[in-house]
């Protein structure tokens, strides 16, 4: 049981822009994450998150490359290998996306459970009448009474929250091991946010998925969402930590500076006055040297930007960071 | 610029290009290396071979004479149709799906209309009301007014779709009126899209001129492909074995009209990213 | 001086869309006065009528029944509204035409002023809104919107508003689809507009964490109508609806208990 059901080891990805410019969106990315644990990855837009994402499905579609390193999913490695065959015998059944716009997820000229049913017959060459009563069962588990009046819906018919947790139960029906959630909540408002976290969490809770990566932006719902966070900046996993080590006590000065500009409305809060972050990550399609946030970095000495820093334990969590205090 | 860049990457697109040019470039230059003409210049039906590589035809004319004239004829019919039936489609379409209300429904039922009113028989009985001086235009403007229809409906679900993009709110509260955010605003966004529909209507257009002529309908003035099958059909070239009378006309409107789907396929790939997957 | 009447008043202000079975209330008899250089929020979940009540506002709707009143007269002419009255939008992508540069579209909002102001003018005030915002005019020269991210393209469109400078500002949903950091920014932009311009502004949001921070008063609108409203901390610390309660809770905040795993 202790063996990580999902490893990643040095990742780096890499693509080529239409002028030829190899942007490195991503560098030098390590983590493994237990079964039953929720990873929570944050940072501003641009940050590289997406295309984490495909890399750590295995998917490599041009102009997305791989640069170096290696993915593992239950030990089975997901590097070097073609779009069909992860698509084949990855997608779905081992590691499974759930998108940000569950708009564009669903073809509007089909039916929830026809969607549903071509998912289970093109990965288990099942009978389709059989793939039917499979769905009605998992859709009940979250939509109890209202699972047949959802599948029988074509997605416009369906509130927004209903459409997520449809792509949800889409995504998971084949009890992937590792679920990949971009933004899942991103466009909804809070109260639907709040259902869909909840569906999330009771699949979890059902072993119907092992564990999983929840990318998003907002680091208070990450305090709750997730076991664990890390924090991504222009690439790189600056700060990885507990979610409490990392809201309550962040130790990089990008982690402080996003915790500085957040906004609450929890009482007592106002008088904290939230800060911004000015300025722009740098340009990936140079290399960088030193530190990648030292040009925005209230704190940072003149040797930051020769010096490269590395990952290091500080505080019982990984900061990349030298003169973290 | 991009957008051609990409569009030549694509193999689809640079055969059908280059197949719908090449026919024109033949259409447009081929009489300044072959001599076209009408007159008899062999046997009826003779076979072919040297001096007339596509034999001739039941008058003794010389079927790449009336290959080349008649293909210049299809496609001008096509243009004709085509960009009729794209212009007044867009205009109504872009107009309606704009405007919304009792405006958009009116001319909705004015396209479901036309849609139920079968355009083919139209055409006919159009074509054959026409005792005389049916030409080679008066068909083409048959064709476009008739098929306007389709591209109307296209525009305007794109149209409506666009209207309540913030640009649109924006544009608004900047002061443009309707037509300044038709022409400013909307229809660069559905240009690309637009001339996909044209080149479908045009290949639309070039199909119907060839049936209509082929039955008999088509234009006095003038050769066309279809005309030339018309020809071979009331000849009986069929039943006889004269293949060079039918096959090299067929053959050449398969290949336009092929040409234009495979444009247009193309099109819709680099157009809409996400249909690339 | 601000003036004593309000800038936006309101009574009973109905706005239906369709008939019959598909009808839909909209904005279901809401009142309510808003003074000059007041910024007000109006908080709610999707579909609850807020974004309607902004278009209101801007008469880009007209209310179906009810009475809604700028400066104590009814929007009838759009054009010489939008001349004081003016907006953002939420999504930063979609707000600007693709074909035509930043710059361009900066100065095409100058259209709608009755008293256009000259070339020169118009570039120096361009120049001066897109300083507002910490963007050098250098950066945007001749670029168009897809070069930008969906930060920058926000703080083009409080650009427009510095370098317009309306009497009123309606911003709908303004931070929805920004990241969380950027969302201080558009903040500090927002202060800026009300210190600086003493513009009113009205802010329709679901983000009740920035609409705290920003605003003299919040209204808490739910199915069409306003369900709670007074000062940030009443509306907060004393919420009297149980839509307000509920949309407090919903809220993952750092301190507070949220759903467990």
């Amino acid at each position: 049981m202790s063996n990580p059901t999902f490893e990643v080891e040095h990742l780096s990805l890499h693509y080529l822009t239409r002028f030829g410019e190899k942007i490195h969106a991503v560098t030098d990315v390590s983590f493994e994450m237990k079964q039953g644990e929720i990873l929570g990855i944050a940072g501003e837009s641009g940050c590289g998150k997406s295309t984490l994402v495909n890399g750590l499905m295995g998917l490599f579609i041009p102009p997305l490359h791989p640069t170096s390193g290696e993915v593992k999913v239950g030990g089975e490695s997901l590097m070097n290998r073609t779009p069909q065959d992860i698509r084949e015998h990855v997608l779905s059944r081992r590691v499974s996306m759930i998108p940000q716009g569950a708009f564009n997820a669903l073809n509007p000229t089909r039916k929830v459970k026809d969607i549903a049913a071509d998912v289970i017959v093109a990965h288990e060459k099942a009978d389709r009448k059989k793939a039917y009563d499979r769905l009605g069962e998992r859709f009940e588990l979250f939509f109890g009474a209202e699972a047949k009046r959802i599948l029988n819906a074509y997605p416009v018919q369906l509130t927004a929250g209903e459409r997520q947790r449809s792509v949800i139960g889409i995504s998971t029906l084949l009890n992937p091991e590792m679920v990949i959630a971009d933004e899942p909540t991103s466009a909804l408002d809070v109260s639907t946010q709040k259902i869909v976290i909840k569906m999330i969490f009771d699949l979890l809770d059902a072993g119907i998925f092992k564990s999983m990566i929840f990318i998003t932006h907002e680091l208070p719902l990450l305090r709750h969402v997730a076991d664990n966070i890390a924090i991504m900046y222009a690439g790189e996993f600056v700060e990885k930590g507990t979610a409490e080590q990392i809201v309550f006590s962040p130790k990089h000065p990008y982690t402080q500076a996003l915790m500085g500009a957040m906004l609450s409305a929890e009482p007592g809060q106002k008088s904290r006055k939230p800060v911004a972050i000015e300025g722009a990550p740098p340009s990936l399609a140079e290399a960088i040297v030193g530190c990648r946030f030292a040009a925005r970095c209230p704190v940072a000495r003149p040797e930051c930007r020769q010096n490269k820093q590395e990952l290091r334990m500080f505080a019982d969590r990984l900061v990349r960071c030298d003169y973290a205090e | 610029m991009k957008l051609l860049k990409n569009l030549l990457k694509s193999p689809m697109f640079v055969i059908g290009a280059g197949l719908f040019f090449g026919t024109i470039l033949v259409a447009l230059l081929a009489p300044l290396f072959y001599s076209v003409t009408l007159d008899r210049v062999g046997e009826q039906y003779a076979a072919p071979g040297m001096g007339h590589w596509l034999g001739t035809d039941n008058l003794g004319r010389d079927y790449i004479s009336l290959l080349i004239m008649g293909l210049r004829s299809s496609l001008y019919v096509g243009f004709l149709a085509g960009i009729i039936a794209t212009a007044v489609g867009t205009l109504l379409g872009i107009y309606g799906g704009f405007k919304g209300g009792w405006i958009d429904d009116l001319l909705n039922m004015l396209t479901n209309l036309f849609i139920v009113i079968p355009s083919f028989v139209v055409l006919i009985l159009i074509s054959a009301s026409f005792k005389d001086g049916r030409s080679l235009t008066l068909i083409g403007l048959i064709i476009g007014a008739t098929t306007w229809t389709w591209s109307a409906r296209a525009v305007r679900a794109q149209s409506s779709a666009l209207k309540s993009r913030d640009h649109i709110w924006l544009a608004r509260i900047n002061g443009d009126g309707t037509l300044a955010i038709l022409v400013k605003h909307i229809l660069p966004y559905l240009l690309s899209y637009v001339f996909m529909v044209f080149i479908l209507q045009i290949a639309s257009g070039i199909l119907s001129e060839a049936a209509i002529s082929m039955i008999g309908l088509g234009p006095l003035d003038t050769q066309s492909l279809g005309v030339i099958l018309n020809d071979a059909k009331s000849n009986g070239a069929l039943g006889d074995g004269v293949w060079w009378a039918f096959i090299p006309s067929t053959v050449l409107i398969t290949m336009i009209v092929f040409a234009l789907y495979l444009i247009n396929t193309s099109m819709e790939g680099v157009f809409n990213p996400r249909l690339r997957k | 001086m601000p003036s004593e009447t309000p800038i936006f008043s309101a009574r009973d202000v109905v706005r239906v869309f369709g008939s019959g079975k598909k009808l839909v209330r909209a904005v279901d008899g809401v009142g309510f006065d808003i003074a000059d250089g007041e910024i007000v929020s109006i908080v709610g979940g999707s579909g609850c009528g807020k974004s309607v009540l902004a278009k209101i506002m801007l008469g880009l709707y007209k209310p179906t029944s009810g009475q809604f009143l700028y400066e104590g007269h009814e929007i009838t002419d759009q054009r010489s509204h939008w001349n004081e009255v003016q907006a953002v939008f939420q999504d930063p992508f979609s707000c600007f035409n693709q074909f035509f540069t930043i710059r361009a579209q900066l100065k095409a909002a100058f259209h709608i002023l009755k008293d256009k102001p000259s070339k020169s003018e118009i570039d120096d005030r361009v120049d001066a809104g897109l300083l507002a915002v910490n963007v050098a005019p250098k950066d945007i020269e001749g670029k168009y919107p897809f070069e930008l991210s969906g930060g920058q393209m926000q703080r083009m469109l409080l650009a427009r508003i510095f370098a317009l400078r309306p009497k009123v500002l309606i911003a709908d949903e303004p931070t929805s689809m920004v990241d969380a950091c950027v969302r201080a920014n558009i903040l500090d932009y927002l202060m800026k507009l009300k210190v600086e311009l003493s513009m009113t502004i009205v802010f329709v949001t679901h983000d009740i964490g920035l609409a705290y921070y920003v605003s003299d008063r919040l209204f808490i609108m739910h199915e069409g109508k306003i369900v709670d409203a007074g000062t940030p901390d009443d509306v907060i610390l004393k919420p009297t609806s149980p839509v307000t309660v509920r949309l407090l809770d919903d809220i993952p905040e750092i301190h507070k208990e949220w759903i467990k795993r």
